[in-house]
Parts: C-alpha cells; sequence; structure tokens
C-alpha cells in the first residue's frame, strides 16, 4: 500500500488547520453560509436531509487494517455506530455535528486518511479495480497509475476550479470492473511498446441525466506521456467546457458536442504545445518508487488445489453456497480473492456497522496481508486469501453477520442513499432494494437466475448507477408521490451500454411485483448458458414490455 | 433548498438545519426555533407565508440555522402534517432505519 511522505502528510495536516479555522470563523458568524459551502465541500462536507454528511475518501478503494479500525472508531465516536461505502469507493458518515468535524479530520490524517477531492468540481478520487494486483491477466497493477493520477492531481491549481467535478477510474485489464467507459476519463493498462504499460484512455463517459458511453481517443499513450496527455485532456476541457449551464458542464457533454475526433484533434494539438512547454515527464524512478508500494505480497509458495477448502465444501453447504458466489480466482496458485458482500437481505446496502468494520479489519490482518478494497458496486474484498483459510474466513464473517453469499445476484444491488437521506433525491431507493431482496430471498432461486445486477438511483443525478444496471430502477416525484421508471440492459463493464427504458413509472407497491415479472420472462425465454444480459442483448426490450404491461 | 418550496402552496410551515449539528428544525411563534414540527407556526396564504419566511431572517444572521424555506402541511386534527415525502421523512428520520432521527428520539 501507498504510505504517506513528508509531503503528503503536511499536506493533509495543513488542510485540516485551515478547515478548523474556517469552521470557527464560520460557527462564529465571521463568514456567512454562502462563503462558507464551497470551503465545507471542498473537504467532504454536504449538508443533507437530517443531518451533516462527511464523506472520506479511499483512494482507488484500498485501505489498511488500521484505517478501517479508525473508520469504525469515527462511526462509534461521532457518529450513529455505521457508516456508509459508496459507489465512489469512499464511506459517507451521515449524522456527524459541524463542530466535531475538524477532530474527525485529525483522526482520519493520524492514519494517512482525509475528506480531500470528495466533492467540489475538481478532480475527484480515483476509483480502481477492487481486484488490482490480484487478478490473473492483469496487465499492470493499476493503483500505481492511480497514486500517480493522485498525486498530480491533488490541489492542483489549474483543475482545482473546473466546469464541474471530474471522476477518473483505472482498470489494469480488459475485463472491466471499474466501469471506467462511464467515468469523464477512463483508463485501461494495455500492452505498449516492448510489453511495458501505456494506457488506452477514454473520454467523455457518464451517467447523470445525460448518459453517454466514453470515447477511445488516445490508444496505448506511453507512461512517460500519461500525466502530460491527461493534462492536454483537462486544458481542452477547462477552456471550452461550458461553465454558463450546470447541467451541460461535464465533459461528455463537450465531448459529445464536439464529436470524439474533433475532440482527439484539439486534444492532440494541446499535447503537442503542452510537451514543448516542458510539461511533467514522469520519470522512471518516480513510477518505480509508487511502483514499490505495490509491490505483491509474501505469498507463500502453494499448491494451487486446497484439501481443506474441498473438504469444508462437502462438509457445509453454507459455506460452499458463499464460496461460489463470492469467491473469485487469484493470479497466485493456492490464493483467492474474497469477496464480503454488504448486501444482506434486509440491511441497507453499502451500510457497516462499528463493529463489522472491526470484525473485516481483523480479518484482513490475520488472512489477507491487513488489506482490504471497497468496491463500486458497494461491497469490500479481502484480495489476497490463502484457499486453506477460506472456512475459517467464512466463519468470522458469519458471526459477523458478513457471510451474505450473494455477489453479483439478484440481491446484491447497487443502491444511493436516496431520499431517506440524501437532499438532492426525489424518492426512496433503499426500501425499493429491500423489497426485491425480501421477493428474491431464495438463494436457489437467486442461483437459478444467475448473475443479475439491479441498480437504483434515487434521482437523475445517477448515484445509484441504474443507467448501466441490467435491471435498472429510477426514482421519480410525481405531485409528491414516489414512482419508479425502469430501465433494462444497461452494462458498466467492458461490454459498456446504457439500459432502454421500458414504459409507465411504477408505483412502491407495484415496483417488486414488476421485477418479477421481469426475471419471469427471462427465465422463459433464455436459452442454454444466457445470463440476463444475454437474453436482453439477444431479445431486445419488446418481450420484457409486452409481460410487464399486458398485465399492468 | 428552496427548489423543495411548492409554489401553489396555500397552508405552509417553515423549516431549515441546525448550524452547528444539522438537526432539524422548524420556525415557532415565538421566533424561536424547534426540534418539532408540532411546534411550528403555520401560514395561510401567500402574503402570511412570505411574512413568516422574513421573519427568520435574523437566525440566519444569528448563526442559528442554515437555508431556511417554506414547506406546504395540512393540519388535520390539529396536528400539523407535511404534505411531501420528502418532509415526512425529515420529520421522522430515515424509513428504513427507525432508530434514527427524530423518531428514535419520539419512540
Amino acid at each position: 500500500m501507498y504510505r504517506y511522505d513528508e509531503f503528503d502528510h503536511r499536506l493533509v495536516k495543513e488542510r485540516v488547520t485551515q478547515f478548523r479555522g474556517q469552521v470557527e470563523r464560520r460557527l462564529a458568524g465571521d463568514i456567512t453560509e454562502d462563503q462558507f459551502k464551497p470551503l465545507r465541500l471542498m473537504n467532504g462536507v454536504y449538508l443533507q436531509l437530517h443531518a451533516y454528511m462527511l464523506r472520506v475518501a479511499v483512494p482507488y478503494g484500498t485501505l489498511s487494517g488500521s484505517q478501517m479500525h479508525m473508520l469504525a472508531d469515527i462511526a462509534t465516536k461521532y457518529d450513529k455506530g455505521y457508516g456508509h461505502f459508496t459507489t465512489r469507493q469512499n464511506i459517507q458518515y451521515n449524522w456527524p455535528a459541524l463542530s466535531d468535524i475538524p477532530a474527525i479530520l485529525d483522526d482520519l490524517a493520524s492514519v494517512e486518511m482525509h475528506a480531500i477531492q470528495t466533492s467540489g468540481n475538481c478532480i475527484r478520487n480515483v476509483t480502481s479495480d477492487q481486484y488490482a494486483g490480484a487478478a490473473a491477466g492483469e496487465v499492470d497493477d493499476p493503483r500505481i497509475w492511480s497514486e500517480i493520477i493522485r498525486q498530480w492531481s491533488t490541489f492542483h491549481p489549474e483543475f482545482t476550479f473546473l466546469p464541474r467535478k471530474f471522476k477518473f477510474a483505472v482498470c489494469g485489464m480488459n475485463e472491466d470492473r471499474a466501469a471506467i467507459r462511464f467515468h469523464d476519463i477512463g483508463i485501461e493498462v494495455v500492452k505498449g511498446k516492448d510489453d511495458a504499460p501505456a494506457f488506452d484512455i477514454y473520454v467523455g463517459g457518464g451517467q447523470g441525466r445525460t448518459p453517454m458511453i466514453g470515447h477511445l481517443i488516445g490508444a496505448a499513450v506511453p507512461a512517460v506521456d500519461l500525466i502530460a496527455y491527461l493534462e492536454s485532456i483537462m486544458r481542452v476541457y477547462n477552456m471550452n467546457g461550458r461553465r454558463d449551464n450546470l447541467y451541460k458542464a461535464r465533459i461528455k457533454i463537450l465531448v459529445h458536442a464536439l464529436g470524439a475526433e474533433e475532440m482527439k484533434r484539439q486534444v492532440e494539438e494541446e499535447f503537442v504545445h503542452v510537451k514543448e512547454k516542458g510539461v511533467v515527464h514522469l520519470p522512471e524512478e518516480e513510477i518505480a518508487r509508487i511502483r514499490a508500494y505495490f509491490a505483491p505480497p509474501a505469498y507463500e509458495t502453494l499448491p494451487d488445489e486446497s484439501s481443506a477448502l474441498n473438504e469444508a465444501m462437502a462438509d457445509n453447504k453454507k459455506f460452499a453456497d458463499w464460496v461460489k458466489t463470492n469467491v473469485a480466482e487469484h493470479k497466485v496458485d493456492g490464493y483467492a480473492i474474497a469477496n464480503i458482500s454488504l448486501k444482506p437481505v434486509g440491511g441497507v446496502a453499502g451500510d457497516a456497522s462499528d463493529d463489522q468494520m472491526h470484525v473485516m479489519a481483523d480479518l484482513a490482518a490475520q488472512y489477507s496481508f491487513d488489506e482490504l478494497r471497497v468496491t463500486h458496486e458497494q461491497n469490500i474484498v479481502l484480495a489476497h486469501v490463502k484457499k486453506d483459510d477460506l472456512f475459517a474466513l467464512w466463519q468470522g464473517l458469519e458471526k459477523a453477520a458478513l457471510g451474505t453469499p450473494n455477489l453479483a445476484l439478484i440481491t446484491d444491488h447497487i443502491v444511493c442513499p436516496g431520499l431517506d437521506y440524501c437532499a438532492l433525491a426525489n424518492a426512496r431507493s433503499i426500501p425499493i432494494s429491500q423489497e426485491i431482496a425480501e421477493r428474491f430471498n431464495d438463494l436457489d432461486r437467486q442461483h437459478n437466475i444467475g448473475e443479475l445486477k439491479v441498480k437504483i438511483s434515487g434521482c437523475i443525478n445517477a448515484c445509484g448507477h441504474h443507467h448501466v444496471g441490467h435491471i435498472g430502477i429510477l426514482g421519480v416525484d410525481k405531485k409528491g408521490t414516489e414512482f419508479y421508471q425502469i430501465s433494462l440492459g444497461g452494462s458498466a463493464d467492458e461490454n459498456a451500454s446504457i439500459g432502454d427504458i421500458l414504459g409507465p413509472a411504477f408505483t412502491e407497491d407495484e415496483i417488486a411485483d414488476a421485477i418479477e415479472t421481469i426475471v419471469e420472462t427471462y427465465i422463459n425465454i433464455r436459452q442454454e448458458g444466457e445470463r440476463f444480459i444475454d437474453t436482453y442483448a439477444r431479445v431486445g426490450k419488446e418481450p420484457f414490455k409486452e409481460t410487464l404491461y399486458a398485465t399492468h | 433548498m428552496a427548489q423543495h418550496t411548492n409554489k401553489r402552496a396555500t397552508t405552509q410551515a417553515v423549516t431549515a438545519n441546525r448550524l452547528l449539528d444539522g438537526e432539524v428544525v422548524y420556525f415557532t411563534a415565538d421566533g424561536s426555533w424547534s426540534d418539532w414540527l408540532k411546534d411550528a407556526d403555520v401560514a395561510d396564504g401567500k402574503e402570511a407565508c412570505a411574512a413568516l419566511l422574513a421573519k427568520t431572517e435574523p437566525s440566519v444572521a444569528a448563526q442559528q440555522v442554515v437555508e431556511p424555506y417554506l414547506f406546504e402541511v395540512a393540519v388535520e386534527d390539529g396536528a400539523i402534517v407535511p404534505a411531501s415525502v420528502r418532509e415526512k421523512i425529515r420529520m421522522a428520520g430515515p424509513t428504513i432505519r427507525l432508530d434514527l432521527g427524530k423518531q428514535a428520539a419520539s419512540a
């Protein structure tokens, strides 16, 4: 893992001191809310429906056991005993008092964490693949490049007042778990000259009210030019992005207006200019320094087959079910990637209690080199677990109600906080997720349905990624009543697609029935081996529309 | 926040969040702020509502609350009831965590 150097420490410490002063001046009445609001937002502090909300950055989703312990301690000491893991791989606290926030930031700084780049019109916390460094077939660990981008972008004076917020995602292989095509800039590490890491750069993806898939404009950009190329994109955006209209200010609108070819031409023109002016070339030594932080852990030499695992699976169906859904292949023999689902039926997607955070941190220390990852699908990953240890790990998780075996099944949803917490929301998301999970609670049924990603947003801002759900649900407000619009066929992976809206929206009472009708339609028409998304790609929306609205 | 005001509403109360801790509060007839909607002052008609909102200006200046706004209510059997789901949730707490928010204290 990356560790702070003296500059990082100083920068974060100074920022906390500065914010403490700003809070004091606000409380003393020396600055107004209009003056304070942009300052608090630059420090991750929002005002929600019931209270303030503090969003803490987890750079590229990776954190240590001691950091997770601190997140738990903050939940206990300053909040209501829980935190919410988000699609930006961050954590949010829903109840902090404004006057406590400087102290929380002090505590975070003590474990090399902060709330910088979690809000405002800057380059936000960079997200990445939760299987980084563990997935077979990876060209390079995407966290190395995410960290380099973090260091370049943090407090970059040129990019602190962009037309709008700006999100990067990086993945290290052609299997995309980071939704790179739905980010302002998405980066895939590819093999360049002499097999050295190079970068395919996608621009102009995003969700919100105008969902767009990013365009590849930079192919196999060499490492030495990475920052110069990114800087060129940022400059074209900063110069030409619309500041006159909030809804047209994201880079996706600029790319759409110019066309990908023209965007590429302008970026390349700027790139030539930037290189002539003597921009930051990434020195080899600096790449090597950052790379060293992400060196593979000290794996043992093990046979790939684990008789302990096989026996435990044979003896315990519940454990076998968990392995089947929640455990993924690791690149090193004898190791596995364990996914901890934060989607228990009846729970709140992405929420974890302080006790659960402590348990996850302890288990990470014991079984996964003291490191955890937050996923953009709001789960947690222990990336390097010995297959021999999986049973003991699962037992530990089960004791803390963290052993839900539903990864990528119909009860594993992305869900925004919705109108239960969020000041922007039009409708609640969490109760809809809970109703659907209850409806499909039967695990055999979930397995029979297979991979099916349901994503739910409580407003058009699409924090719940409904545009890219195999089944997407969007909450809307119609004269003070919540309605839910369904779209089908979205996908956030390397086969990126935006869901098609099916038809008129449903009420809260109708939505679970509607989802069941869609699922049953799929079961009836699917062909051997087809996942929901495959069937949808083959038949389109008509069969689903027919069955759904025939009875409605 | 002001975008949550229903311009066609006739009966309204004023709500805000307390500066210090973000708690939802309601403006009362004696010019103070209460945690409870039952204590809110209710105005009828455009002018009375505007006047009610104007009365909150000193407490904004005094750093008590943030962004006060009018919201539609009905008075049913003597109880003040918000018209929108949003305000019903603000007055109670998250619908999926009944142990949190005002509903926890009033239970």
